[in-house]
């Protein structure tokens, strides 16, 4: 994390009457930081936006953007933050330029300045050719990169991203994602929210894990990956030989090994063991095919994370019916 | 606490955006060659009327406006139906249409307050209205001073003129009535539905049903002069609920100098003669007493177009914008 700190919330809440939406988080994002919100939908993430923005009023808690406060100050705010929201809209009957020239005169750009903005943004995010069609048959993605276009107009210096890359082919998200880089390669912090736990981790620099109005975990992947899955590491092996798996069990600092399949193993252990593993393999004459470690992915942080509240809730539940 | 910055920032940007929106929409387009077409109609129809009836009328020009041909409306009872529906026409998806193109985040995230979304919205409408009215208004001075073969003098222009004004205040009621529904319904469907309801309830339904509803506070026996114009300040109380009732008493004393009361239409369609001490019956107004006579109706409709845009906007301030 940079130094200069360019968001910073502390015990934000939002509640819509007895329900609560968010529930006193506190998070800081860095200057040129890519920062994560993850969650099941309804966990409080865009909310949370919003309320950075000043686009919805905050319950209790104390938010700055830039050392703006977004509920006294939002055009101070709204003037350094480009916000692309959960399918972003546009006006389908004007063309893609026209649609950026009604954003940059309500932002208050020069006719002059203006043009050559909106022409250099567009080229940025490979519309220009696109330039003067209607966005009515624009599709997904380049509606998308149109947004995006929009924000690097602005010269936003924050980007704040509402699942940017749902509903995107494969081609699409990569474009996009190249996009959000070179955002960062620019000193713009970005804050995305999204589901695609794949396509996050590989341009988030730190996550937040939202659960049930509260961030249930922060930081960076591998650093989640051993609050959740444990310090362990998890090898596996496809090779022929018989009694391989009891030998292999002998390797110091293996404490486990479980039959995934036909010829397949794998080890759980507290080190990368996959010398002694190879090693093993060919001291018996056995032919290896496959021998790879598991990263901490955020999909298996996410998931073993969910699965264990709910075995937790589903426990305390058992433990009430058990006292009644 | 204040707010930081302009209220009205992007407020010309939005009204402008607006009236581009409008006028090259398909919807006005349709509208305005209704409007046109059917008006024009109706007054070419007078003017026949007026060549053949009147000879010596010192305000022959304003017959242009109150004047119908057999069997059709006057100019001013089209306007009074159709303003209402031009009005519900450009109103109704003014904000609905933003939440249902998913725009409407997108253009709040822009350094501008909500309010010079609102305000731009409704003022980019009534502009659209106002330049329908006043080349509608210029169409038929232009027609009247071909056929009639006469120009109009002072007084008719400016009583003109004021009726002009009147019409876009009214307007400026239906205008924020369709705001409103666009800001509370989400669905413009409904918002069209509902505001269209109303047009026609209180347009054709509720001149039929006032004095029914009248009925309870009006005394059974009239025995003076005084108790009849008691009962009809009652049926004319209930009756001005309407938007349309309100327009159509302002219009009829602004364009008919001879007209000294709201009720003098209503006793001469009792065979009666509205005296006031002091004055010849028949004998024309000046411009400012016909004024001074709709005063409070006119005031009464500028209240009801702010008050119908106040509650539409403290709705949307209040409204989350994800919907």
């Amino acid at each position: 994390m940079s130094e200069e700190t360019v968001i910073e919330a502390a015990g934000l809440t939002k509640t819509y009457g007895e329900a609560v939406a968010v529930d006193h988080i506190s998070f800081k994002v860095g200057r040129g930081e890519i920062f994560g919100l993850l969650g099941p939908n309804g966990a409080g993430k865009t909310t949370t936006i919003l309320m950075l923005l000043g686009l919805t009023e905050i319950s209790s808690g104390e938010v700055r953007v830039l050392g703006h406060n977004p509920a006294r100050e939002p055009l101070s705010v709204k003037r350094v933050v480009g916000y692309l929201p959960d399918t972003v809209g546009f006006y389908d009957h004007l063309t893609a330029a026209d649609n950026l020239h009604y954003t940059a005169r309500l932002i208050g750009f020069t006719k002059d300045v203006r043009e050559k903005k909106i022409a250099e943004a567009l080229d940025r995010v490979g519309l220009a050719e696109q330039a003067e069609k209607r966005v009515g048959t624009f599709s997904r993605g380049m509606r998308q990169r149109l947004g995006l276009a929009e924000i690097l107009m602005k010269g936003a210096q924050i980007a704040i991203l509402d699942e940017p890359t749902t509903g995107l082919d494969p081609h699409a998200t990569s474009e996009l994602l190249g996009i959000i880089r070179a955002f960062k390669s620019e000193g713009v912090s970005v804050l995305l929210s999204s589901h695609m736990l794949e396509r996050v981790q590989s341009v988030c620099d730190r996550v937040a894990l939202f659960s049930g109005g509260k961030i249930a975990l922060m930081g960076t992947v591998p650093e989640l990956g051993r609050q959740v899955l444990g310090g362990g590491y998890v090898v596996d092996i496809e090779a022929d030989g018989a009694g391989l798996a009891d030998r292999l069990a002998l390797i110091p600092g293996v404490s486990g090994v479980e039959r995934t399949g036909i010829g397949k193993l794998r080890l759980h252990s507290d080190r990368d063991v996959r010398p002694e593993a190879a090693a093993e393999v060919v001291a018996m004459q056995g032919r290896l095919k496959y021998l790879g470690v598991q990263e901490a992915s955020l999909e298996a942080i996410y998931t073993r994370y969910f699965e264990s509240m709910a075995q937790e809730r589903s426990g305390v539940k058992d433990g009430e019916r058990h006292a009644a | 606490m204040r707010r930081e910055g302009s209220a009205f920032a992007g407020l010309g940007v939005v009204t402008l955006k607006e009236l581009s929106d409008h006028m090259t929409g398909m919807r006005m387009i349709v509208m305005e060659w209704l409007v046109v077409l059917l008006a024009l109609g109706v007054v070419y129809t007078g003017i026949q009327q007026i060549r053949q009836v009147s000879a010596e009328d010192p305000f022959l020009f304003l017959r242009l406006f109150t004047r119908a041909g057999e069997g059709l409306p006057s100019f001013v009872s089209v306007l009074s139906f159709l303003v209402p529906l031009v009005a519900i026409g450009i109103g109704f998806d003014l904000v609905s249409s933003e939440r249902s193109q998913r725009t409407l985040s997108r253009i709040l995230s822009q350094p501008i307050y909500r309010d010079a979304l609102l305000f731009g919205k409704y003022l980019g409408g009534l502009i659209t209205i106002i330049i329908m009215l006043v080349a509608l208004w210029l169409l038929v001075i232009g027609l009247g001073i071909l056929t009639l073969g006469l120009p109009p003098g002072p007084e008719e222009v400016a009583r003109a003129l004021a009726m002009l004004v009147v019409t876009i205040v009214y307007a400026g009621v239906w205008l924020g009535l369709a705001l409103l529904f666009s800001i509370v319904f989400r669905s413009p469907a409904t918002a069209a539905f509902v505001a269209l309801g109303l047009w026609l309830f209180f347009t054709v339904l509720w001149p039929l049903l006032a004095p029914y509803a009248a009925a309870p506070f009006v005394s059974e026996t009239v025995q003076t002069p005084g108790d009849l114009l008691t009962q009809i300040s009652v049926l004319q109380a209930f009756a001005r609920v309407s938007p349309g009732s309100l327009f159509g008493e302002i219009v009829g004393v602004l364009l008919d100098p001879t007209v000294r009361s709201t009720q003098q239409p209503l006793l001469a369609s009792l065979g009666l003669v509205l005296l006031q001490p002091g004055s010849i019956p028949g004998a024309p107004l000046p411009l400012v007493q016909s004024l001074l006579v709709v005063w409070p109706q006119i005031v009464a409709m500028i209240a009801g177009a702010i008050l119908l845009f106040v509650i539409g906007y403290v709705t949307f301030q209040r409204q989350e914008v994800r919907a």
